[in-house]
């Protein structure tokens, strides 16, 4: 079993991160010179939906739509030094996905990468309609389905490493399995290592935000200040053989890691600490330790695991209607209490049987419930410059166009001053999770055969 | 805002902070000196579903027993009570001098359902920063952000 530590750098932390991310990571990998991956993690909750509906209409599409800003300036560079790849940029479309990556491989002269798919997480196809309507209920039949994802986990990854791939390219996968993965295949870790699996479950969850462990989604002016914030640097992992980890950045980028940039990514969605659940382990991070090592390094231990649970999160979506949204703003003297005069003659337009979300942006928007209660127990300001959001969503889209052209007809009808009316009525992806028994799922992997999935 | 109140002027000139609204809903009774959580501590937010987590860890690790004593899930669940969470759950990560909490149910439905710009709650933390707290034993305020908070 290796010694030495495994690198491991992430290159994107959501759907539609920065494109420039990976070169510094990269970069840096190579003139540490020890063995390293590079994971791409592209997907929100519902990310693969829209992929799904993409694919609809161009069944060659439906992975990541930036994959050549993401990969490209980093694929042959990668493939030359030995630096593993592995990203859920698959999306709806793994296939599709690795044979793009396999024709930018070839255009930089690398015509034989040899990339992986991983399969099995679709379970939107008609053979896991009993399965799905078992879990979440009758109520399945009344959904309009567009996309059933299962949470795979680290296995197929680390298998297909092991089985020579370079690049392996997921669909939906838990974030930080895309970790786990190329560490379970250098490290030759069992599949019940729990330990272990825990450990570098929780460097994978540094990871997997991106620079939400550099110091992305941290500063704070004059309290938690961050160098060159707009240039911040991706994070490194060097993960342990135990399993451990030490947390850093990119050579030569902004940013900072430090115990408070570590313990803010540690807890971020994480429910109860002794038991976050990925399907690979249990992770217990409840008597995690970070130590500063300085310059932009973080030592994080303590972390133990758990055995994995009996089943799998999936995700459904389904189409849920239409949102509706309208804004018009009031500006100088009284603006606030025209942009409430305002929302008062909407809400007694359209009536009790059409309720609608107020917002007073610049006064109380994103700090107030649906309800309103809030806004309605907040003492009337003295805002000077406030813009009225008017929001909705019905399944009837003439129910919901109702509040686009009440708002709009503010312009004449409403109180003094109102300008700037913009109105959006766009279709909603609703989602519904729930648990699928593991050995009802079947994930795998196969090496592409270029130019099969055209 | 299902039955809102039509104002002809403002009356007043407080802004919507979390200490006017405190002070709108609470009896006065007694006065006594606090600061703003942010002094004591830095919070992240995060979501799955319909429930939010908001980390609360120590600037100081000697904070720590006492953000343990006074920021208790009764307190927080009632700052966020117009948000109305079904339950709110506080874990103890003393190895990191922070806590953890879990707000059930305070995202109007989650990224799905909620009509709210910030469906994730991103800025929740922010609010959680706001609660006023007692100062801890030997801690200069040195003026910045202390609130005169009503007491019942």
């Amino acid at each position: 079993m290796p010694t030495a530590p495994f690198l491991i750098g992430s290159a994107s932390g959501f759907s539609g991160d920065r494109t420039d991310a990976a070169g510094p990571v990269v970069d840096t990998l190579i003139a540490r010179g020890g063995p390293a991956a590079l994971m791409y993690e592209t997907l929100a909750e519902r990310t693969l939906a829209l992929a799904q509906l993409e694919r609809e209409h161009h069944p060659q599409g439906g992975f990541d739509p930036q994959l050549d800003d993401l990969v490209g300036p980093v694929i042959e560079r990668c493939l030359r030094h030995d630096i593993a790849i592995i990203g859920n940029f698959g999306a709806a479309n793994p296939p599709g996905a690795a044979q793009r990556l396999h024709d930018l491989a070839s255009a930089q002269g690398i015509p034989d990468a040899r990339i992986a798919i991983v399969h099995g997480d679709d379970l939107s196809g008609p053979a896991y309609r009993d399965l799905l309507r078992e879990c979440i209920g009758p109520q399945f039949d009344d959904l309009d389905v567009v996309s059933a994802n299962a949470y795979l986990g680290a296995e197929a990854i680390a298998d297909a490493l092991r089985g020579g791939a370079q690049i392996v390219v997921a669909g939906r996968v838990a974030d930080p399995s895309l970790a786990v993965g190329p560490a379970m295949a250098h490290f030759g870790w069992a599949a019940d290592d729990w330990e272990r699996l825990g450990r570098a479950t929780m460097a994978g969850h540094l990871l997997e935000c991106g620079t939400q462990v550099t110091g992305g989604y941290f500063a704070d002016p004059g309290f938690k200040d961050v160098p060159d914030l707009h240039a911040v640097g991706f994070p490194i992992a060097e993960i342990n053989a135990d399993g451990s980890c030490v947390i850093g950045k990119a050579d030569f980028t902004g940013g900072c890691v430090d115990p408070r940039t570590v313990k803010e990514q540690l807890l971020y969605e994480v429910h109860d600490p002794a038991r976050y659940l990925t399907p690979d382990v249990v992770a217990d991070i409840s008597q995690a330790r970070v130590v500063d090592l300085g310059n932009d390094r973080v030592a994080l231990g303590g972390v133990t695991g758990h055995a994995r649970p009996d089943r799998l999160k999936v995700n459904v979506c389904y189409r849920g209607g239409w949102l509706a949204e309208a804004e018009i703003s009031y500006a100088g003297p009284r603006a606030e209490a025209r942009a409430r005069l305002a929302a008062d003659v909407i809400i007694q337009r359209l009536g009790p049987d059409l309720p609608v979300r107020i917002d007073l942006i610049g006064a109380v928007s994103i700090l107030g419930d649906d309800r309103g209660d809030m806004l309605r127990g907040a003492p009337h300001g003295s805002a000077r410059d406030v813009r009225l959001r008017v929001a909705c969503s019905q399944h009837d889209k003439r129910q919901a166009q109702r509040i686009v052209r009440e708002v709009t007809a503010l312009y004449t009808n409403g109180p003094a001053g109102g300008g700037g009316v913009r109105t959006t009525l766009k279709p909603r992806l609703n989602l519904i999770s729930c648990f699928v028994p593991r050995e009802a799922v079947r994930s795998g992997w196969n090496m592409l055969t270029p130019g099969s999935t055209a | 805002m299902t039955s809102p109140t039509t104002t002809s002027a403002a009356t007043s000139s407080a802004s919507l902070t979390a200490a006017t609204l405190t002070s709108a809903t609470n009896s006065v009774a007694s006065t006594s000196l606090a600061v703003p959580l942010y002094r004591l501590a830095h919070s992240r937010a995060g979501d799955k579903g319909n429930r939010s987590n908001l980390s609360l860890i120590a600037h100081d690790p000697a904070y720590y027993d006492h953000l343990v004593e006074h920021i208790t899930a009764d307190a927080v669940a009632r700052w966020f009570g117009y948000r109305q969470p079904a339950h709110v759950e506080r874990y103890l990560l003393p190895t990191l001098c922070a806590m953890n909490f879990v707000l059930d149910e305070v995202l109007d439905g989650g990224v799905n359902g909620s009509l709210n710009l910030d469906a994730h709650g991103k800025g929740l933390s922010f609010w959680l920063l706001d609660m006023p707290v007692a100062p801890p034993p030997g801690f200069d305020a040195n003026g910045d952000g202390i609130i005169e908070q009503t007491v019942d």
